[in-house]
């Protein structure tokens, strides 16, 4: 049990995916303008995520091991993530509107993401088990949804700041975020995993 | 050599077998839309001004094909409220005083630049981007695009901004349109 609460905490904070592995950085930079959509991101984010690490874990376990394929995996990946994202996003819009309506645009965004796909590659670089590969999936994005929410927050402030005119408009986010990884790079040691 | 085969079967499987379900789901979960959304949607006035409480006309169109009231524009007024009246077969009913009142003349908003501070917020609840401006640089309506819909009066906290009639002028000035009832017969005739 606490090995899976210690997956959580890693992913979520120590290895953070977008500050500390550096993944995911487009959707970090591109939709964090604004709460609302860093938060629509968020919500579709944690749900790409989560099924997308279940779905690789599967087709890697029972397809690609038994037949001696682990060199197809990415490819497979990206085609079982591409489906996945595109099946689930015809039949919540047929299911549920509302739902439709907070993650919609932002789920077939989301499908060639690199994060999505860094998940999926680094269960299988980790050997996480099937329980494992989830957690590691959720965790992930929770840790993604933590530091685009305070990104977007720090964003909207910035807009209205008096900010030196070199440093105007992406050089400053940049500058935040730099920060941002560096505030994160401290929890390095918390948990060793 | 027979590696390479089932690699290249086992992709090509793959491949059939998701293509046949997104083509499945893309039948099975079609979303027909709703004719009548897109009717009521065109008598809308399109300001995008969110007083029916509605993020904007195409949700509120929506809304009122569920079953929402048709009395909650104050933009389009109680010619938009007949016309819906009439397109869904109901009775037509004053406007709700709730969401604002109809104006008479069409207005535009005017900031008053000397006394804007460049706070930005009028920007962002201007729906249809009609104002112009950047952080701690005074803001202007682009006066073409602005609708009247109000939205930008409430945020500033300098209280610059005027909602005044829209002057007509010598470009502008146009004979009285056509009474309804005339339009009604000639459509009726077509």
């Amino acid at each position: 049990m606490s090995d899976y609460l210690l997956i959580l905490v890693s992913t979520i904070l120590v290895n953070n995916f977008v500050l500390v592995q550096f993944l995911g950085l487009c959707p970090f930079m591109g939709v964090s303008n604004k709460l609302e959509t860093a938060i629509g991101m968020s919500a579709a984010t944690t749900f790409v995520l989560t099924l997308a690490s279940v779905c690789s874990y599967l087709v890697y376990a029972y397809l690609l091991i038994p037949l001696e394929l682990e060199y197809l995996r990415t490819i497979s990946f990206i085609m079982v993530i591409a489906v996945v994202v595109g099946f689930t996003e015809m039949a919540i819009r047929k299911t549920s509107p509302l739902l439709y309506r907070v993650l919609g645009i932002f789920l077939p965004l989301i499908t060639t993401n690199c994060a999505v796909l860094g998940v999926a590659l680094l269960n299988i670089k980790r050997d996480n088990s099937f329980v494992e590969s989830i957690l590691y999936g959720f965790g992930a994005a929770v840790g993604f949804s933590l530091v685009m929410v305070m990104f977007a927050a720090m964003r909207e402030r910035i807009t209205v700041a008096d900010v030196p005119k070199p440093f105007q408009g992406s050089a400053i986010s940049m500058i935040t975020a730099g920060l941002m990884s560096l505030a994160f790079l401290g929890f390095t040691g918390l948990v060793s995993i | 050599m027979s590696s390479i085969l089932i690699a290249i079967l086992l992709l090509a499987s793959l491949a059939i077998i998701f293509g046949a379900i997104l083509g499945f789901a893309a039948v099975r979960f079609k979303v027909e839309g709703n004719p009548i959304v897109d009717q009521i949607d065109n008598l809308l006035p399109q300001t995008q001004c969110g007083q029916c409480s509605y993020p904007g006309c195409k949700p509120y169109a929506e809304a009122i094909a569920g079953g929402e009231k048709i009395n909650k524009c104050p933009p389009g007024g109680e010619s938009t409220i007949i016309a819906l009246a009439d397109l869904l077969g109901v009775e037509p009913e004053p406007l709700d005083a709730e969401h604002g009142a109809e104006k008479d003349l069409p207005m535009v908003a005017i900031i008053r630049e000397e006394e804007c501070i460049g706070c930005t917020k009028c920007i962002q609840a201007c729906p249809i981007d009609a104002i112009m401006g950047a952080a701690k640089q005074m803001h202007t309506v682009i006066a073409d695009e602005c609708t009247g819909c109000d939205l930008c009066v409430e945020p500033c906290p300098v209280d610059c901004i005027d909602m005044v009639p829209i002057e007509t002028t010598l470009q502008s000035w146009h004979w009285d349109k056509p009474k309804d009832s005339i339009a009604a017969t000639e459509k009726e005739a077509i």
